[in-house]
C-alpha cells in the first residue's frame, strides 16, 4: 500500500493522470461527493488497502502512484454493486477497470499472482483460441510456485470428467492471434504517440 | 409463451465446456424439450472475460466481437450465453460499437453491424418461455422444497447495461421456481458476489463470500440453491469443501442450475442434465420424482 | 420632435469597453436629436436631475437613455422624465450594458454596436406616442391557498391588518405538516403547542373565512380583481351542525380505513376526525372505506349522531370568491422511498420515514407516543437514521438538498434517546447542514450530550436477518465498512413538491421549476413574489425550507399584499393592445388566439362587428398583433411601425469598418 502522507499543492497533484482516467473511463470523477455508498456496497472492502471511495478521492487529488500501485484495483471483482448504487451516476466499476489496465501499462501491478493468472489465461486464448483450464492451472501452479493449488479438488474433478486432458484448438486460431497482433500494434502505436 | 422452433445463436463460453459442463448439457437438453433451436456459433473463441478486459477492455471487446460477427454471419439476431461474464463481454463489444470506437473495429477487422442482441439463459427462460408455460408443461413438481434463488452479481446489474429484471431484488428465477411448485423464501443475498474468479488466486475470498451465501441458505431451511451462473455454481458447489474448511463447518447444500431443475420437472432424463456431475449430491432433491401430477387441468386452474 | 440622448458610463461597467463620448457625439447627427451627452451614473440622483434639467433647458419632447437593461431602471427613468413634465412613454432605454459592454472586450466593436443600438432607440422614439393608464378599483380581499404554518401566518398577518382573508385548505384540517410533528428543532418545542393557538386564531378570527377540505377549481381575472372557483369537496357530514364530539368515530365499525395523518402506520375509522386538535374539528367520511357507501350496510353514525349531522347524499359544491390578491402556501410532500430497492423498496415494516417516526413519537400517534417497531410492537434497542434519502441524488433526478433533514434527524435521535433508556442511535450522514440560529449547537448536543453515534458515510444496503435488520454502511473517515444490527431504521426522506402543484400553477398562471417548486420573481431579491402580478408565494412550495423561514415568508407575502392594497385603485398598464375599428375586418382571429380571453366582440351602430380589447385583462403579449391580417390591432408602445422603424434604421445603417 502506497501511503499518502502529506500533500503539497499544486506540486503533488498529477493533473494528467486525472485527465487520463476521465478520458479512458468516460466518467467525470469530479462528480463524486464522497458519500461512501460505493464502499458501503462493495463486498470486497474488507480485503482492499484503499476502500473504493478512497480510490476515487485519490484520483480526485491526482495521486497516480497510490492508485496504480494499490491492491484494491486488483482485488476488485467487477461485481457492479458500486455502479448500481452510486447516486451521482458514476460508473465506478468502469473506473476501476480503467485503473487496472493503466497499471498494466505502467507495470505497477500490485498482486503478482493475479497478474500471472490472467497472463496465463490470455496466453491460452492466444494459442488455442479458448481457455484450456487444465493447462492454465498447471502452468499457473508452476510459475506461481504454488504446486498444490486446488490439488484437494483434483480427484473428484477428474473422476467426474470435468477437466479435459487435451486442449480444444479452434480452427480460427489464426484469426484470434491476428486480433492479438493488431491489438499489440495499436497499443505500441499509442504508447509512442 | 413458447415459440416453436425459435432459432437462437448459442455461445457456450469456455467454462461450460470445461469444469461446468453440466450447465451446457442441461441448457441444450432443456432447449430441445422446449422447442428452441440452439445453433452453436461455429468455431467460437474465448471472449477474454475478466483477464482480457483487466489487461485492456479493447482486447476483450475485440475477442468477444469475433463471436458476434460470426453470429451475424449466421443470420441470427439473438445470441444467448449461459455465462453472465461472457454476456458482459459480448455486450461490451456491442457498446464499443455503439460508442463508435474506431480502434475496436480496426482490431476486430470483421464485418459487424452491432444489431445483434445478447441475452442470458435466464432471460431467455423468463421472457421467451415464461413461468406460465413452465407451469403448464411440467410433469413433476418440487412441492415442499425450499429452494433459494441465487442470481449473483452480473445478471441484473448495472441496470442500464443489463436491462433485465431488478438490480436490487430480481424475481425472474423466483417466478420460475414457483412455477415448478417450489417454496421460495425472501433471500437477502440474491445479488451478493460469490467471490468471482478468485478461487485459484485468492481462495480465502471465495471461502468468505460463498460461505455467507450458503450459511444464509442453510438458515432459511433450503433444500437446494438454484443458480444461473457457472462461476457461482463452481464456487458454491465445486469449492464447497474448501468453503467448509474456511468456515469450519459442513455445508451439505446442493447447488443446481435452474436449467437442471427445469429439465428435471419437465421429465428429461437426469443423465442428460448432468446431475451426476454435481460435487454435492442433489439426489435427495430429485429422489421424489416418482410423484407424477394427478391432473394437468387441476394445475392449470391453480 | 426634440430628442435628448444620454449615454451612461455606469462607472467602468460600460465605459471600460464602450467609448461613450463617441456614441454621444454620433447621436447628435440623428434626425430630431437636439442634445446628447454621456454621464457617469445616470440612474443616480444627480444623473436624473441632469436629465430633468436638460428637458427644461432644451425643451425636449422625448428622451433616450443608453445604459443598463430596462429591467433594472426603466421604471426609474420613466418616473424621472414624468416629473419633468413628459409623458413617461416618451422615453426609450437602449441596453448597452448586458447587450453590449458586458459581452465583449473589443472596444471598437462594442462602440459600433452601441451606436447602432442608440440609433434604433432614437428612431423608435420618433414613432412613440404618449400613453395614459386608467385606474381600476382593487378588491381588498386576499385568498390564501394552503393552511400550513406559512399560510396560517400569512392569513393572520393580513387579518391583523384589517384585510378580509379567504383560506382554502385541501385536507379536512389546517396545520399542514407541522401538525404532524412531535417536537420542533432547535428548541424542542412541542409542535402542536406552538401551532395550536395559531390554528385557533385562524378559526376564530372574524376576518378569516376558512374553506377546509376544499380545492381551487379555477382562477380568472387579474391583479386586484381575481375570480376564484372553489370546490368544496363532500365530507358527507354537515359541518354547520357537527360539534366534533367524536361519538361517530367511537362507534364506526369500518376500522380499516387508511390513516393518512398517521402516515399509514395505523388504521382509522371510515368516519373520522384526523387528530384531537384539528381545526375545523369536524368529522368526515372516507367513501372508499365507509360500509354504507360501498355496500349499503351500517349507517350507525347517522343513528347515533346527537345533532343529526350525517348527510350521505352530500355532493361536491362550487363557490366563487372574488379577491384582489392570492398567496400560495401549498407546502410539500415527502419523496417516495420505494424507489430504493436496496432499502427494501418500502416493503420492510421496520424501515420507516422521518414523518412516520414523528407520528410514533407523538403522544397522539398510533402507539400513544411510544417508539415501537411496526412489525412486532417491541421497543427497539438499536435505531439507525439514514440521511439524504431522496435528496442530493442525481440518479433519481433529485440533486438538491432538502435543507431540513440533518436537523430533524438530530432532533429525532435526541427524542429517541429520551424515550428509550439505553437505546443506541446511529446516524449515517454525508454532510451536516445546520445553518440557522442555534442549529449547529443543536447537532453538537445530539452527539456530545445525548451520545448519538454519527457515522460519516452512506448506507449501501439494508437486509433482514431474523427479526432484525442489518444496515450495511460505510465510515469514510476511517475507511471501513460499518454494519449495524438495527431494530428500527428511519430514512430521512427528502422534500418534494406537493401533489398537484403543477396543475395549480397552471390555473394560477405562475411558473414552476423542474421539480414542481414555484418560481419566485428573483432568487435573491424577490423571494415571495411571482412574475404574475398579484400572486405571492410563501413557504416550502417555493423551495425546501424550515419553519422559521416559512413563517418569515408568510409574513413577507402578507406585507406585499398589504402594500398592494395600500391604495384603493391600481393603475392599468397602457402597454396593451388596441383596436383601430376602421381597419378591423371583424375576422375574429385575435379573439381565437388571445390566451387570456381579453378580446371580445363589439357591435357598432351600423351593425358591423369589431374586436374590442378589455384593457384590464390584456397582458400585452402581442399575439393578436402578430395574428391580425390587416394589422388593425396594435400593441401600444410596441406597434408594427415602431418595431419596423428600428429594423429599417439598423439595416440601412452605415457599413462600419
Amino acid at each position: 500500500m502506497t501511503l499518502v502522507n502529506g500533500l503539497r499543492m499544486p506540486r503533488d497533484c498529477d493533473d494528467n493522470f486525472i485527465h487520463q482516467v476521465e478520458t479512458e473511463s468516460r466518467q467525470q470523477i469530479s462528480k463524486c461527493y464522497q458519500c461512501g455508498n460505493c464502499s458501503a456496497s462493495c463486498a470486497y472492502t474488507y480485503v482492499y488497502d484503499y476502500p473504493v471511495n478512497q480510490i476515487m478521492r485519490l484520483i480526485q487529488l491526482g495521486q497516480k502512484e497510490a492508485v496504480l500501485r494499490s491492491r484494491s484495483i486488483w482485488l476488485c471483482a467487477d461485481c457492479q454493486a458500486c455502479t448500481t448504487r452510486c447516486p451521482c451516476n458514476i460508473d465506478i466499476a468502469r473506473v476501476m477497470e480503467t485503473l487496472r489496465f493503466l497499471s498494466v501499462e505502467e507495470d505497477t501491478v500490485s498482486i503478482k499472482n493475479i497478474q500471472l493468472f490472467y497472463d496465463e489465461f490470455i496466453n491460452s486464448v492466444k494459442i488455442f483460441g479458448r481457455v484450456f483450464e487444465t493447462g492454465l492451472l498447471a502452468k499457473y501452479n508452476l510459475k506461481a510456485k504454488k504446486p498444490f493449488t486446488d490439488i484437494d479438488l483434483a480427484p473428484k474433478v477428474l473422476k467426474k470428467g470435468k477437466l479435459p486432458i487435451i486442449p480444444h484448438r479452434i480452427r480460427g486460431r489464426k484469426q484470434v492471434s491476428d486480433i492479438f497482433k493488431r491489438f499489440e500494434d495499436y497499443r505500441n502505436k499509442k504508447n509512442i504517440d | 409463451m413458447s415459440q416453436t422452433a425459435k432459432r437462437i445463436a448459442y455461445y457456450p463460453g469456455c467454462s461450460v465446456t470445461g469444469t461446468t459442463v453440466e450447465f451446457d448439457q442441461s441448457t441444450r437438453a432443456l432447449c430441445t424439450a422446449l422447442g428452441i433451436e440452439l445453433e452453436e456459433i461455429p468455431d467460437w473463441n474465448c471472449c477474454g472475460s475478466t483477464p482480457a478486459h483487466s489487461y485492456d477492455p479493447l482486447l476483450g471487446a475485440a475477442l468477444a466481437g469475433r463471436n458476434l460477427a460470426l453470429a451475424e454471419e449466421m443470420g441470427l439476431d439473438i445470441v444467448m450465453t449461459p455465462c453472465p461474464s461472457c454476456l458482459k463481454a459480448l455486450k461490451e463489444a456491442i457498446r464499443k460499437y455503439e460508442e463508435k470506437q474506431q480502434s475496436f473495429l480496426d482490431i476486430l477487422q470483421m464485418p459487424f453491424s452491432g444489431q445483434i442482441r445478447a441475452i442470458s439463459v435466464l432471460q431467455m427462460l423468463y421472457e421467451d418461455i415464461g413461468p406460465k408455460t413452465i407451469r403448464e408443461k411440467i410433469r413433476y413438481r418440487l412441492t415442499n422444497k425450499v429452494i433459494i434463488p441465487y442470481y449473483g452479481c452480473l445478471l441484473s446489474r448495472p441496470p442500464e447495461f443489463a436491462r433485465f429484471d431488478d438490480p436490487e431484488n430480481p424475481i425472474s428465477m423466483d417466478k420460475l421456481l414457483q412455477a415448478m411448485g417450489a417454496s421460495v423464501p425472501e433471500f437477502p443475498y440474491k445479488t451478493e458476489c460469490c467471490g468471482a474468479a478468485y478461487g485459484v488466486t485468492q481462495n480465502h475470498i471465495v471461502g468468505k463470500m460463498t460461505g455467507r451465501i450458503l450459511d444464509m441458505a442453510r438458515r432459511l431451511g433450503a433444500a437446494a440453491v438454484a443458480v444461473a451462473c457457472p462461476l457461482c455454481q463452481q464456487n458454491l458447489d465445486l469449492r464447497q469443501s474448501q468453503v467448509n474448511r474456511y468456515w469450519h463447518t459442513t455445508f451439505q447444500m446442493p447447488v443446481v442450475y435452474i436449467t437442471q431443475l427445469l429439465g428435471f420437472t419437465l421429465g428429461i432424463d437426469p443423465k442428460k442434465l448432468g446431475l451426476d456431475k454435481l460435487f454435492v449430491s442433489a439426489d435427495d432433491l430429485f429422489k421424489e420424482k416418482s410423484e407424477p401430477l394427478e391432473n394437468q387441468t387441476q394445475l392449470k386452474s391453480a | 420632435m426634440r430628442i435628448g440622448v444620454f449615454i451612461c458610463k455606469c462607472g467602468t461597467n460600460i465605459a471600460a469597453t464602450v467609448d461613450t463620448e463617441a456614441v454621444a457625439r454620433k447621436a447628435l447627427e440623428y434626425p430630431d436629436v437636439v442634445y446628447a451627452t454621456d454621464y457617469m451614473y445616470t440612474c443616480s440622483e444627480p444623473g436624473q436631475q441632469e436629465i430633468q434639467q436638460a428637458i427644461e433647458e432644451y425643451d425636449l419632447q422625448g428622451v433616450v437613455v443608453a445604459a443598463c437593461s430596462p429591467r433594472m431602471h426603466e421604471v426609474t427613468f420613466r418616473r424621472a422624465v414624468e416629473k419633468a413634465g413628459l409623458n413617461r412613454y416618451m422615453f426609450e432605454q437602449a441596453n448597452i450594458r448586458e447587450h453590449c459592454s458586458w459581452i465583449s472586450k473589443d472596444t471598437e466593436a462594442n462602440t459600433r454596436k452601441a451606436i447602432d443600438l442608440v440609433r434604433m432607440s432614437v428612431e423608435k422614439l420618433r414613432f412613440n406616442e404618449p400613453l395614459f393608464s386608467s385606474q381600476v378599483p382593487i378588491n381588498k380581499r386576499v385568498l390564501v391557498i394552503g393552511g400550513g404554518i406559512s399560510g396560517i401566518q400569512a392569513a393572520l398577518d393580513c387579518a391583523e391588518g384589517g384585510l378580509d382573508v379567504v383560506m382554502v385548505e385541501r385536507e379536512s384540517t389546517i396545520g399542514g405538516k407541522m401538525a404532524k410533528l412531535d417536537k420542533t428543532f432547535p428548541t424542542i418545542d412541542c409542535s402542536s403547542c406552538i401551532l395550536g393557538p395559531k390554528m385557533v386564531d385562524v378559526a376564530q378570527n372574524e376576518n378569516i373565512r376558512l374553506y377546509a377540505y376544499s380545492e381551487i377549481e379555477s382562477v380568472s381575472g387579474y391583479m386586484g380583481n381575481f375570480k376564484v372557483g372553489i370546490r368544496k369537496k363532500a365530507t358527507y357530514v354537515d359541518w354547520d351542525a357537527c360539534t366534533g364530539c367524536g361519538l361517530c368515530m367511537e362507534k364506526c365499525p369500518a376500522k380499516k380505513s387508511f390513516d393518512g395523518f398517521n402516515e399509514g402506520l395505523d388504521t382509522t375509522t371510515a368516519i373520522n376526525i384526523p387528530f384531537p386538535q384539528a381545526i375545523p374539528k369536524r368529522a368526515r367520511i372516507d367513501p372508499k372505506y365507509c360500509w354504507y357507501m360501498i355496500k349499503e350496510k351500517c349507517r350507525i353514525c347517522q343513528k347515533i349522531c346527537p345533532v343529526d349531522a350525517i348527510r350521505f347524499d352530500m355532493k361536491h359544491e362550487t363557490v366563487v370568491e372574488e379577491v384582489g390578491a392570492i398567496i400560495v402556501a401549498t407546502g410539500f410532500d415527502l419523496v417516495d422511498h420505494s424507489v430504493y430497492g436496496e432499502y427494501g423498496a418500502g416493503q420492510y415494516p421496520d424501515v420507516i420515514t422521518g414523518m412516520q417516526f414523528e407520528r410514533l413519537v407523538n403522544a397522539s400517534g398510533p402507539y400513544g407516543g411510544h417508539i415501537l417497531r411496526p412489525s412486532d410492537g417491541k421497543e427497539p434497542k438499536n435505531i439507525v437514521f439514514i440521511a439524504c434519502v431522496g435528496s442530493r441524488d442525481p440518479s433519481i433526478g433529485r440533486p438538491y438538498c432538502s435543507g431540513i433533514c440533518c436537523m430533524y434527524i438530530a432532533k429525532q435521535a435526541i427524542l429517541a434517546r429520551d424515550h428509550i433508556q439505553d437505546c443506541n442511535c446511529y446516524v449515517f450522514y454525508i454532510d451536516i447542514r445546520a445553518p440557522g440560529k442555534n442549529y449547529e449547537e443543536f447537532v453538537r448536543r445530539a452527539q456530545e450530550d445525548y451520545g448519538v453515534q454519527y457515522i460519516r458515510g452512506r448506507v449501501g444496503k439494508i437486509y433482514p436477518e431474523g427479526e432484525r435488520l442489518v444496515v450495511q454502511g460505510m465510515d469514510t473517515l476511517l475507511g471501513t465498512q460499518v454494519e449495524v444490527d438495527a431494530d428500527l431504521v428511519v430514512l430521512a426522506t427528502g422534500v418534494a413538491a406537493s401533489a398537484g402543484a403543477k396543475d395549480l400553477a397552471e390555473k394560477l398562471r405562475i411558473s414552476y421549476d423542474e421539480y414542481g417548486f414555484y418560481m419566485e420573481s428573483h432568487p435573491k431579491l424577490r423571494p415571495v413574489e411571482t412574475n404574475t402580478a398579484g400572486v405571492f408565494l410563501a413557504g416550502v412550495c417555493q423551495g425546501p425550507k424550515d419553519i422559521p423561514a416559512s413563517v418569515a415568508q408568510g409574513s413577507a407575502a402578507a406585507a406585499k399584499t398589504q402594500a398592494l392594497f395600500s391604495r384603493d385603485t391600481i393603475e392599468t398598464d397602457p402597454q396593451i393592445a388596441s383596436v383601430n375599428e376602421r381597419m378591423c375586418i371583424g375576422c375574429g382571429k385575435c379573439i381565437d388566439v388571445c390566451p387570456f380571453g381579453s378580446i371580445q366582440w363589439k357591435t357598432l351602430r351600423d351593425g358591423s362587428q369589431k374586436a374590442e380589447v378589455l384593457d384590464t385583462v390584456c397582458q400585452g403579449c402581442g399575439l393578436c398583433n402578430a395574428t391580425c391580417p390587416p394589422k388593425a390591432i396594435q400593441l401600444q408602445h410596441c406597434t408594427d411601425d415602431q418595431i419596423l422603424a428600428e429594423i429599417d434604421v439598423l439595416c440601412a445603417g452605415e457599413r462600419h469598418g
